[in-house]
This record gives C-alpha cells, structure tokens and sequence, in this order.
C-alpha cells in the first residue's frame, strides 16, 4: 500500500512539474540520432553540436522572453523503423518535447516522420537523412533537413563531369537505398545534361569476387565508372577489379568513396580519379570548429555543423513565430534560413535572437551556408576533390 | 584483328576470371564431394572449414613475413599453406571425435548428419571471426601480375589489353596438381582404393577388413588440405572475408551435385561448369559483337541475358535443372 500511495504521489508530482514548464514556457528538443547502431561513432558530436547550440541561446536569456531549452537524448538505432518510432513516441507523450532534432538515417527519420511526428504535429528537422525520397514525402509542412538530397548530388556530380568533357560513362551502385536513390538522381540529371549512362548495374555488398560485375561494366564501356558505393565494401572491390584488368583508369567517387583509406589500399591506380562530398567554404565553418573546440568535441565530425545548424533553426523558427508550439512556428523556419535578413554566422544566435525579437528579418547563413530550397531542404555544398599522388585534394567548392 | 580484339577482350573479362573461379570451387567441391561419398552426409560446414583454413593460413604468413622470410616473386601464403593444412585437419579430427563419431556410432540417418553440419558451421563461423575478426584482409604479396593490360598491348600491338594476375595462374597450377594428386592417390595406393570400397559398399568394406576409423581419419585430412588450398588460393586472388566463405557453399554445392555428388571428377567439371555459367549469362556481349559483326549489325543495346542482379540465381537454377532431369549428375554421382 505504501508503494501505491508513493507512486501516485510521484506521479503527481512530475505531472506538477511538467504543468509548471509549460506555464513558464519553457522549451524542450528531443534529439533523435542513432546513438547505437551503424553510426555511433558520429553521432556524439552531431549531438553535441545540437546541444551546443542550445547552451548558446540558454546564455543569451533572449529566446520568447527568458524561456529556458532542455534537450532530452532518445535512440534512433539507425536501422531500426519500430525502435526508433518507439523512441520519438516516447520524447513525445512522456517528455512533451516542443520540437525534434533528428533523425539521422534515411530510413528510421522517414517512420519517425510519418508514425510520430505527423499524427503529434510536431516539427522535426534532420541533419543528415540525404534520401531523395524524404524530398517528396507527406510531411505536413513539418519536416526539414540541412543536409542536402542525393538528389542534389546527382545534380553536382553531373556538373563535375561535364565540366570535364565526359558525356559517356558506366555506372554502379551498391545494392541498397542510399545507392539506388544516388545512382537514379544522378542518371537522371546527367542525361538531362546529355550525358549518356552505358549500364547502370547494381553490386552486392561483402562479396570476394567482382569480376563479372565489371566484365559487364566493361562490356557496356563509357569514360569513366562512376562508383556509388562504400570505401570498404563491393566499391572498393569493383575498383580493384575493373584496375586490375584494365577495364577503367578513372573512377567518380561519391560521398561514400571518399577515404584516405581506399586511396592507401588502391595505391597509383587511383591517381586522377574524383569526386564530390558535402562540404563548403563557408567561414561559418571554420567558426563553428573553433567553438566546437572550446566546447571539447570534434567540429569536423560529419554531420556535426548540420546538427548544430538544424538546432539552431528550431529556436529561430520559435523566437521568430514568438511560440514554441509546432503549429505556430513551423511557417517561420523557411523564413529565418534564407534571404532576405542579416546573415548569421555560428556563435551569433544571441544576436539573431535580438534582431528577431526587434522584428527584424535574418539570413540564418550557420556552420554550413544553410540554404533551404523546395520542401525544406539544405540546397548542398559540395567540396569537388581529386586524387592526386597517393592524397585527396580539394580542387573546387560548388 | 578486329576478331583478335574481340577474342582478347572476351578472354580478359570472361574466360580467365571464370577459370581460376571455377578451379576455386573445384577444389571446394571436391572436398563436399568426398565428404558425401565417405562420411554419407552433406558437410554444410564447408565454406567455414575453409575459412578457418585460410585464417591460419594468414596469421602463419604475417609471422613469416615479419621474420624476413618470403618466396620472392610469388606469395608467401604458399610456404604458409602445409601449416594451415595441418592445423585445419588436427580441427577436423577433433569435430569428428567429439561431434561426428557419436552421431556415426548411433548409425544416425544422414539428415542427422546434415543437421549437426550446420551446428558446427556455426560454431566454426564464430571460432574463425574470433581468431581473424570480420575485417577484409589482403594477405597477397609478390608480384602482383604476370602479364599487365599494358605489357600485352605493346607486345602484340592490339588494342584490347589482357592481364593475368600470378594469384590467377598459381590457382590454376596449383589445382592441377592437387587433383592429380588426388586421382593418383584415389586410384594406385592401398588407402586410396580402401577409401573407394568403403565408399562404394560399407559393408563389404568391413568384412574384407578394412578399418573404418582410419578411412575417416584419412577423408578428414585429406578434406582439410582440399578445403585450406581451395580457401587459401580464392583469398589470394581476391581477399579474404570470413563472410565471403560462407557464401561460397551455394556455388560449391551446385558443382558437386551437377558434376554427380560423390563422383571427384564430376566435382571439377561441375566446378568450372558453374563458374562460367555465373560469369557469362550475366555478361553483356555488346563489345564483342561490335568487333565480331560488321559495322552495320553491331548491337545497340547490351545483349546481355540476364542483368548481373540475378548472379546468384544462376547457381540455384542450373542446380534445380539438374535435380529435375539428371538427378544423378552430368556424371554417375550417388543419387540424393
């Protein structure tokens, strides 16, 4: 009976907390990011560059007149659709979280969308679900990334090449979403361009043996072999292969394929091949790395500075609709990202804090010239590199 | 010379890697092949014999090497492959006196046996990623290539190039020897034929006063080097990856029963059979023909049968014609 009766007072208790956070208007941001799973070793400092930008504007006091930010971590597992619905459920009906940070991967931040967050209507912005599908997705107007579609990849890579004068090339994909929705963005927009795609044919992953995938590469012939696939699975195997018997010399190596890693393991073979990963030139950058190390963790982590930036727009979005409540600011995100406005760099939230509170326009410009175009998406930077003499070098920023 | 090119290209992309694939899987399926013809059952736990073969097989090499000691020109792997034999077939003796030998005594129906494989596979499977971790490991040193794309194009002055890697040639070498051996060994020495009249009939075997514990002890060792040649040979041609092994099993077991499960010869031909057909169902003839055809009937599509999604199914579907028409084999195998 004691243990009843302590329960029931507790209960009470948290539901009197909870009733007095929502009275003093204070804010609270679940992050979602797959904190087990295939991108652990990541998403610490995207996390960390999420909660950084919340210290930022809890210092500054300026957000909707004094309200404090809480965030609260939940898993997304990366792979996992009903952990991950689970998870966000749980930030939803137990923390009453205003917005969500996350999710990571394409997959899990498409259920989160459709399961939680559209039937709660709460805003959620990703920092790295690069899937061209979530471009065209019901979302309600609630869902947002700064990183760029694999569409948009398509789009740079296709530029890359034509600048090179290549128009016939051969192209293989690893055989799962994020190589499928590559390989057809980019087939797409490169014979838009008037480009032609010899063969597009998939490869498996974890396999010893590629050589009938590249006879068949070689058979259907092109300038260059375009690899959407990883460093350290079948890309790296079909690049081996097509060297070895000559089938190619030049490789375009996307996001996936770009490590020091498949340089050192391929050797001379891959002098002169290139390609492109998110990436900019932005002094925003080099800012938000600067804090980042004040703050003690790593601001060139991948998707890092896309974290930092989609926290960052939460709170704008908030101080420039004057409410933490989904329905009311999620009209505004477009808004203080892009022009016209007062650009805002990292580590000057309190500024734009001020400006949006004075009802002034911003230009939220962050650690990764966040520009969001269509539904809600970063527009992308990429950083072109090219092989040369055993290093990666940067050649060009589009 | 418009037919050379089209012939050097095809040998290129085709023919060489289908034959040091098929005489990969020619090594393996004879070890399956023997297994069933001796022991009666179908050893699942191949691929992983193989794998855990090899794995020995590279940390022997990485010692060697850190001593100074290497072959030269060819892989040091080879000096490394008796030690990994002899340690794979001391594992395979001790399978057999824990696990097998009770299951044999019990005169358990070979679907038992079948089962009890695939527990030990996956005991093998996770003794082997202890030993050597899931990584891919490249343990080929030497020269890398006997004749490069470039070298034969200044050579013969054509312009399609042909490469032949030495890991390509020293399979092919390797796997003529260790089957003649093998025939040689089968057919003219005293266990060999006391191994084949076991196989043929256990029970006259016995009355005729063969011992049956040394027929098994002498299949296991000789299924130990089968099985670490073929593994050592495949992951020196491409690399090695514990995973990888365990899928090699579909592609063996389809040689060994197209050939005739229990049949060694029909395990080679099934081999090779096997590997060419993967290779080149999938293979777009396109280029080819561009050479072999008169400019005005050179193709404009791929002509390709099959798109290279459906490799895997090649094995399945070739096994399953068989099973259906010629249940025995290409060669007079044990029907199953």
């Amino acid at each position: 009976m004691n243990k009843l009766m302590l329960a029931t007072a507790a209960t009470a208790l948290m539901t009197g907390q909870v009733m007095a956070q929502e009275q003093s208007g204070d804010v609270k941001i679940g992050i979602v990011l797959g904190f087990t799973g295939p991108l652990e070793s990541i998403t610490p400092d995207m996390a960390a560059g999420a909660e950084m930008a919340i210290e930022e504007v809890n210092a500054s006091g300026m957000l909707l007149d004094g309200a404090n930010v809480t965030s609260v971590r939940a898993d997304s597992t990366c792979i996992d659709a009903g952990a991950a619905t689970s998870a966000a459920e749980g930030l939803i009906t137990g923390e009453n979280v205003n917005a969500i940070m996350g999710a990571d991967c394409s997959g899990v931040t498409g259920a989160i969308l459709q399961n939680v967050a559209r039937p709660n209507g709460v805003v959620m912005v990703s920092p790295s679900a690069t899937s061209p599908g979530l471009s065209t997705a019901e979302d309600d107007g609630l869902f947002f990334r700064t990183a760029p579609s694999d569409a948009r990849q398509g789009v740079v890579m296709t530029e890359i090449l034509m600048d090179r004068g290549i128009e016939s090339v051969a192209l293989t994909y690893t055989n799962n979403d994020y190589g499928k929705g590559l390989a057809d963005s980019f087939q797409s927009a490169f014979e838009e361009a008037g480009g032609s795609v010899t063969i597009s044919a998939a490869h498996e992953d974890g396999k010893g043996d590629y050589s009938s995938e590249v006879a068949a590469l070689a058979a259907a012939g092109g300038e260059v072999l375009v690899v959407a696939g990883y460093t350290d699975q079948g890309g790296k195997g079909i690049i081996q292969n097509a060297l070895d018997t000559g089938a190619f010399d030049t490789f375009v190596l996307p996001d996936g394929m770009v490590g020091q890693q498949l340089v050192d393991d391929i050797g001379d073979g891959l002098t002169g091949s290139f390609g492109q990963f998110p990436g900019t030139d932005s002094e925003g950058a080099e800012m938000f790395q600067t804090q980042a190390e004040e703050a003690g963790f790593n601001g060139t982590g991948t998707f890092a500075p896309e974290s930092y930036d989609a926290a960052a727009l939460i709170m704008l979005a908030m101080q420039a609709a004057g409410s933490s409540q989904s329905a009311d600011f999620m009209g505004s995100v477009m808004d203080v990202a892009n022009a016209p406005g007062e650009e805002i760099f990292p580590g000057e939230l309190d500024k734009a804090l001020e400006l949006l509170a004075n009802g002034e326009e911003i230009d939220y410009v962050g650690a990764t010239a966040v520009e969001l175009i269509g539904e809600g998406e970063s527009a992308g930077n990429f950083r072109e590199i090219e092989i040369q003499d055993g290093e990666i070098v940067t050649v060009n920023f589009r | 010379m418009d037919f050379l090119n089209g012939l050097v290209f095809f040998t290129n992309f085709v023919v060489i890697p289908a034959t040091a694939y098929g005489a990969q899987l020619a090594l393996g399926a004879l070890g399956i092949t023997l297994v069933y013809a001796i022991l009666r059952f179908s050893n699942f736990a191949h691929g992983d014999t193989m794998a855990f073969g090899t794995a020995v097989a590279i940390k022997v090499t990485a010692g060697l090497v850190a001593l100074g000691i290497t072959l030269g020109p060819l892989p040091t792997a080879l000096l490394a492959l008796p030690i990994g034999i002899v340690v794979t077939g001391l594992l395979l003796l001790g399978t057999d006196w824990l696990i097998y030998k009770f299951y044999r005594e019990q005169k358990a129906k070979p679907v038992i046996l079948v089962i009890v494989s695939l527990g030990v596979m996956f005991v093998l499977n996770g003794l082997t990623r202890v030993f050597i971790g899931v990584r891919d490991i490249q343990f080929a040193d030497g020269a890398r290539f006997l004749v490069t794309v470039r070298q034969f194009r200044d050579a013969t002055g054509l312009d399609e190039g042909l490469a032949i890697r030495t890991t390509q040639a020293i399979t092919l070498v390797t796997a003529v020897i260790v089957m003649v051996v093998l025939f040689w060994f089968l057919n003219r020495t005293r266990t060999g034929k006391s191994m084949r009249a076991f196989s043929d009939n256990e029970d006259l075997a016995l009355l005729s006063g063969i011992d049956p514990d040394r027929v098994v002890r002498v299949t296991w060792l000789i299924v130990a080097g089968l099985a670490t040649t073929a593994g050592v040979l495949y992951g020196l041609d491409k690399s090695f990856k514990a995973f990888t092994y365990f899928q090699l099993l579909l592609p063996m077991f389809a040689a060994a029963i197209v050939g005739g499960i229990g049949n060694p010869l029909g395990a080679i031909v099934g081999g090779f059979l096997i590997a060419f057909a993967e290779v080149t169902i999938t293979y777009p003839l396109k280029r080819v023909l561009t050479y072999w055809l008169p400019d005005s009937m050179a193709p404009e599509g791929l002509v390709q049968l099959m798109s290279g999604d459906y490799k895997f199914a090649v094995s399945f579907m070739i096994l399953i014609i068989v099973l259906l028409f010629r249940p025995t084999g290409l060669f007079k195998g044990q029907s199953i």
